[in-house]
């Protein structure tokens, strides 16, 4: 899933400061899961900056509202209604919900409340960690399920280099070097000769660096 | 055992303190509060095993919010005692009561009766 992390309140605070009626918007979806952006965080920080301005003599209508999705159209229109009555939205959602808001609803002032991080996993009650680069040609048939690309600090394809160190990276002495753990799992599936087959150049243009890039799927399209 | 402790606190009982979250705890600052405090079981004597570590957890949640808006977060506090242990629980209100009455009034509070009084 799409990771994200609080925005600092006193940021949020500078970015509100001037709109009177304000709608924080959280998304179900990543953001909850990610406990960034989701009803929860929509009920704590509209109340925190309820709280903030009523004692700095500045009081603001702030009001909350959470969509299923902030990606989707329809989730979307279910605020066209109500958009009118405020002067901004503040959304808890990640760059991509952040951005479709603000596409659907032109004329209103559309604020991230979060940082949009990575693609990744809940390793952990409380952390989060990095699986998915979104390369757009995945290659981990070949790399025993670890992916190199997200995982290596160089992304390199035929692994590890020499910043490899017990098992470590050389950038963080707590960071897994992703190849060792290639190797490993390899080895583990008996498929160590995989390793010894060097890898194709990558092909980078389905890759952030080629552009914004879409997705036409015909077979779905009505 | 007819102890005496303040008048001026509200008792709102849950489950387990595992129950609360942060917005409950600002919710009740945002009503015009003046303090909070989690009374909640001994530490590792929790029946559903973590509730009042959670509630730890959350409390100190809250207080760093409250100390960001410049409510103050030592108005929030948690407290952990036994079942038995009343005299601690009388005890515990009345240290509150200190502690609040030296903070005053929950400063949220204070703006929203000068609006009124202005209005």
């Amino acid at each position: 899933m799409i990771i994200a992390s609080k925005k600092p309140i006193e940021e949020i605070i500078q970015e509100v400061k001037d709109y009177k009626r304000l709608l924080i918007l959280g998304c179900n979806e990543c953001v909850t899961v990610c406990e960034a952006g989701g009803k929860k965080e929509v009920e704590v920080l509209a109340s925190t900056l309820r709280m903030h301005f009523i004692k700095e003599g500045n009081e603001k209508k702030i009001e909350e509202r959470t969509l299923e999705r902030q990606c989707d159209h329809e989730y979307l229109e279910e605020i066209r209604g109500i958009v009118d009555n405020y002067d901004a939205i503040l959304s808890l959602a990640c760059g991509v919900g952040v951005q479709f808001t603000a596409e659907k609803y032109h004329s209103t002032p559309l604020l991230p409340g979060v940082n949009t991080c990575f693609l990744g996993a809940n390793e952990q009650r409380g952390m989060w960690t990095e699986r998915c680069q979104a390369c757009g040609s995945c290659i981990l048939a070949r790399t025993g399920g670890i992916c190199p690309i997200s995982r290596c600090a160089k992304r390199v394809m035929n692994g590890p280099c020499g910043g490899s160190s017990k098992g470590k990276c050389e950038i963080n002495k707590e960071l897994d070097c992703a190849w060792q753990l290639i190797i490993d799992r390899l080895r583990d599936l008996g498929r160590l000769d995989d390793y010894e087959i060097v890898a194709p150049i990558k092909d980078w243009s389905t890759e952030r660096a080629g552009g914004p890039r879409k997705v036409v799927r015909e077979d779905v399209q009505v | 055992m007819r102890l005496k402790c303040p008048a001026n606190f509200r008792i709102i009982r849950l489950p387990c303190t595992g129950k609360i979250d942060v917005i409950h705890i600002l919710r009740a600052f945002e009503k015009g509060a003046d303090g909070v405090y989690v009374v909640g079981c001994m530490e590792g004597d929790c029946h559903f095993k973590s509730g009042n570590f959670r509630a730890r957890k959350r409390v100190e949640q809250a207080a760093k919010i409250l100390d960001q808006i410049g409510v103050g977060g030592e108005r929030v506090k948690m407290y952990n005692l036994s079942s038995g242990e009343g005299p601690l629980f009388a005890q515990y209100s009345i240290e509150m009561d200190n502690k609040i009455r030296e903070l005053g009034p929950n400063p949220v509070k204070v703006a929203l009766q000068a609006k009124k009084q202005a209005a």
